[in-house]
């Protein structure tokens, strides 16, 4: 680490700017990004939260404004972005006919480790997919998939990783098995960018929170900061409903198998 | 970046293989329409057409070689339109790999693809009688002529790969390039054609492509037409490349 790499946000975006052909997709995005922290790009289908993340992870070129990345300008040195990145995109970019553990293997030697196969094997283990390592990943369910894709994501050990709508399409319990890996990483101080669509997510994961709308962050800052732009809370007094997916996780936790999983669900909304 | 050229190819290389040997099917594939093709001329139609003092199978086998080569090279469009639908080309593109050997890497699995299929439909046609009295030079130009042949239909077959919109639409553009040795000296000889199509036929790559082959295995001296065949190999190749390495560096930027 340099003293250049260790001093400033670990994301920093200015005036972005990016249209494809006539249609304008950012109109000048403005935020930072402290490391370690999590960070949820909020935003509906079209907002451009993908196009920021792509423009981070140096697959796009901005058409105007500066975006660094662990100290790093994305447009002048895209190849240390890339050493300091990891991109985990909106589908989960796995090879179906490897197996879990090639997978693995695959990205280690593409980030020219040392150790491919050990690096494999404790991310394996780290992900609970030790016992279908050798399987083809086309016989994985999805959240088996999205933990594969995200393993990948942590070879090397990028001090930056982008979660793009990381659990779009994936079932409630799915979803949490995801969100625990989230939190683990930033348990570890990886900075996490992370889009969704999802307003409990953000709630759930996020340090921070902006919301992309129309190409511009109109919001930004923590849950309790977004919480007082609206007028105070009215108390109001509501029998409290187990939601759908309280009862089916309980439902399909409770077979033992997923017992953990379970648990953390059903106490997690009610916090 | 460049000083892992080499060896982020080779990983990728690899996996690629990894992918053919373990959908072995998909090499075979491609191999079913030129053996249909070689066994339905040589049994069928073979009898009717008059090739000299050439022995039908013997005509005709250059011409299902590079007809094998057109339809492999769809599956080349194939696998690289997967990666580009699935993302994993983009993670690769993101991450600290040198960029171009995704590329190179589904280029050079085109090229052990198509060997693998040609190997298999000269065996066939070694069975269904095919002889060639051609020294090991001659096998190897024959040899060299096919590589070169792949890689330029290759790097033409990257540029639906990389911008199609879907599976149909990656692979339809090799149908021209199998239809194409109809109209050519790999069936018939072009001189029973009428003007307008024998002068086609006769100017077009595949023909000179035929014919240096042919006469490779029957050890005819190959003429000007080894020169044209290779000056055509080798035209395609570059402007194919360009056009698709075009086509790449807007993808990637």
């Amino acid at each position: 680490m340099t003293a250049n790499e260790a001093q400033g946000p670990a994301i920093h975006v200015q005036g972005l700017e990016k249209s494809y052909k006539e249609l304008q997709v950012l109109r000048g995005v403005d935020f930072d990004v402290a490391r370690g922290s999590i960070f949820a790009l909020l935003g509906s289908n079209g907002a451009g939260k993908t196009t920021v993340v792509k423009i981070l992870s140096t697959l796009l070129k901005a058409d105007a404004g500066t975006a660094g990345v662990n100290g790093f300008d994305v447009a002048t040195q895209p190849a240390d972005v890339r050493e300091s990145i990891s991109l985990t995109g909106q589908f989960a970019a796995v090879d179906e006919i490897l197996s879990g553990r090639e997978n693995l293997v695959l990205v280690a030697r593409l980030r020219h480790l040392k150790d491919p196969g050990k690096i494999a094997d404790d991310l394996l283990e780290r992900f609970s997919l030790t016992d279908a390592g050798a399987r083809k990943v086309s016989t994985y369910s999805g959240g088996m998939r999205r933990r594969l894709d995200i393993a990948m994501s942590l070879i090397g050990n990028p001090p930056v990783i982008f979660l793009d709508e990381p659990t779009t399409g994936l079932d409630p319990q799915a979803r949490i098995e995801v969100w625990q890996a989230v939190k683990e990483l930033a348990d570890r101080g990886t900075t996490v960018l992370l889009t969704t669509q999802y307003l409990d997510e953000a709630e759930q994961l996020a340090d921070r929170i902006a919301i992309l709308h129309e190409g511009r962050i109109i919001v930004n800052g923590t849950l309790a900061e977004l919480k007082q732009l609206l007028p105070p809370a009215k108390v109001e007094y509501v029998e409290k409903q187990p939601t759908l997916e309280d009862v089916f996780l309980a439902l399909v936790g409770a077979d033992g198998k997923n017992g953990d999983t379970a648990m953390t669900a059903t106490s997690a909304p009610t916090e | 970046m460049t000083k892992h050229f080499f060896g982020d190819t080779a990983v990728l290389l690899g996996r690629s293989l990894r992918h053919i040997t373990r959908s072995v099917d998909t090499v075979v594939t491609t191999t079913i329409m030129p053996i249909a093709m070689l066994l339905l001329f040589v049994y069928v139609f073979g009898g009717a057409i008059n090739t000299g003092s050439v022995s039908y199978v013997n005509y005709l086998l250059p011409g299902i070689l590079l007809i094998t080569v057109a339809s492999g090279i769809a599956y080349t469009a194939f696998r690289l339109f997967l990666d580009m639908k699935s993302g994993i080309f983009e993670r690769f593109q993101s991450m600290p790999t040198a960029r171009s050997s995704v590329l190179w890497a589904h280029v050079l699995t085109s090229l052990v693809a198509n060997s693998i299929s040609l190997v298999v439909v000269v065996l066939v046609a070694l069975l269904m009688g095919f002889r060639s009295g051609a020294g090991v030079l001659a096998w190897l130009a024959v040899a060299g002529m096919l590589i070169l042949f792949t890689l330029a239909l290759t790097w033409i077959a990257v540029i639906p790969g990389l911008t199609a919109k879907s599976a149909d639409g990656a692979s339809a553009f090799s149908y021209p390039l199998i239809f194409l040795p109809f109209i050519s000296s790999a069936f018939v000889p072009t001189g029973t054609m009428p003007g307008p199509v024998r002068a086609f036929a006769e100017h077009q790559p595949v023909t000179s492509i035929v014919n240096a082959i042919r006469d490779l295995f029957t050890q005819q001296p190959v003429g000007t037409d080894i020169w044209i065949a290779l000056a055509w190999c080798v035209g395609i190749l570059i402007v194919a490349y360009f056009f698709a390495m075009n086509t790449y560096r807007r993808k990637i930027s």
